[in-house]
């Protein structure tokens, strides 16, 4: 009975609804998968190379690439699980995630802004993995701004 | 059953997570085992850079690209524990090929050295690293940091060239080769590698420091 109850509680989302969540969540689990090798690397000792250039080595080894001994990368993947979290708890109507969805998405686009003027003016040198990054966090910012406002009135 | 289907869904991909990057990690450690210096290979004629006395009781060996910013960082905490603790140190060209202008700097330090100077080229090669490392002529800089050192810069210039300096730095690159060394920096203590987690500047010194009270002093 209480179990039923509970079920009710939670409003049912629309097929666009569900689908916007779930390609959410897909661009997470691809930026979740980019920041743990990024861990993984940094955590062995090594700084990631992209090929013949430097510029990797010189966003990757700088001291912006860490906070307090804690790599960049780790929170960043930290942040991927979240938004994975949220917006699978969203798909499947849970109406706070929503809430967590967007303020996680809209923080780490703050932060993507802030690691992309570092680069460009302080650095002055793009990792690619940075950059590819940066391009699933506008994604994801893109896709709630953008999203239909049918999916935004929902409950 | 619709109800716990996003904790299992996040509960899944967050072992995913955890358990493949705990094989990753393992993998990478495997696939990169301590390295150390046979004793062949240490007794083989030394052509590398010295400082401190041959009795030390550390010996401290580093394979270093003078356009490596973590090589640059460890730098001033290596001068600081070979005066600290009179340690034999002993530096070895590796320019990786990434490194733009990495190569021109050991032939530079190398032809410092072949005027009684390479250390403080050494030195001022890691504290300027910075400014030559973006310059897209990286020459004219080395040249200036041989007047700072009162070199004769005719020579250094004809030096930086030679056979000479460029066969210096194919040697120091092919022991390290031979070692197994793949990346800068990699540091040997009494030939055996520094884990990469410890040649981090915040863990260096007190590793080292860790190293010379276990060391007994070798008569």
């Amino acid at each position: 009975m209480k179990k039923d109850q509970i079920e009710k509680s939670r409003p049912e989302r629309s097929r666009g609804e569900i689908i916007f969540y779930a390609a959410a969540a897909l661009i997470a689990l691809v930026g979740l998968a980019e920041a743990t090798y990024l861990t993984v690397i940094f955590l062995s000792g090594e700084t990631a190379v992209c090929g013949s250039s430097p510029d990797c080595f010189k966003v990757l080894g700088s001291s912006y690439a860490k906070i307090g001994g804690f790599p960049v990368s780790g929170l960043g993947a930290l942040a991927y699980f979240s938004v994975f979290t949220f917006a699978i708890f969203a798909a499947f109507a849970y109406s706070r995630a929503r809430k967590f969805f967007n303020l996680t998405v809209f923080t780490m686009f703050a932060v993507t802004v802030w690691l992309l003027f570092v680069q460009a003016f302080r650095l002055h040198a793009f990792c690619r993995y940075c950059l590819f990054s940066a391009a699933l966090v506008f994604l994801l910012t893109g896709l709630v701004v953008a999203r239909p406002s049918s999916i935004q009135r929902n409950p | 059953m619709r109800r716990y289907a996003p904790f299992i869904i996040v509960g899944l991909v967050a072992a995913l997570a955890i358990g493949g990057g705990a094989i990753f990690y393992r993998t990478k450690l495997a696939a990169n085992p301590p390295l150390k210096i046979s004793k062949e290979v240490a007794e083989t004629k030394d052509t590398g850079h010295v400082l401190g006395p041959a009795n030390a009781p550390i010996t401290l060996e580093e394979f270093g690209d003078f356009q490596c910013p973590p090589c640059g960082k460890l730098s001033e905490p290596i001068n600081q524990l070979q005066k600290q603790h009179n340690l034999r140190v002993i530096f070895r060209e590796f320019p990786l090929p990434m490194h733009s202008h990495a190569r021109e700097a050991a032939c530079a330090a190398e032809a410092a050295g072949l005027q009684g100077r390479f250390w403080q080229m050494h030195d001022l090669l890691f504290r300027e690293q910075p400014v030559w490392s973006n310059s897209p002529d990286a020459r004219t800089l080395f040249n200036a940091y041989a007047g700072m050192l009162q070199l004769d810069l005719d020579r250094f210039k004809r030096d930086m060239d030679s056979s000479e300096v460029q066969q210096q730095v194919e040697m120091d690159r092919g022991r390290g080769t031979q070692i197994g060394v793949q990346t800068t920096p990699t540091i040997f203590l009494n030939n055996q590698a520094v884990p990469p987690e410890q040649l981090k500047p915040e863990n260096f010194t007190e590793y080292v420091e860790a190293a010379v009270k276990n060391a007994k002093p070798s008569s």
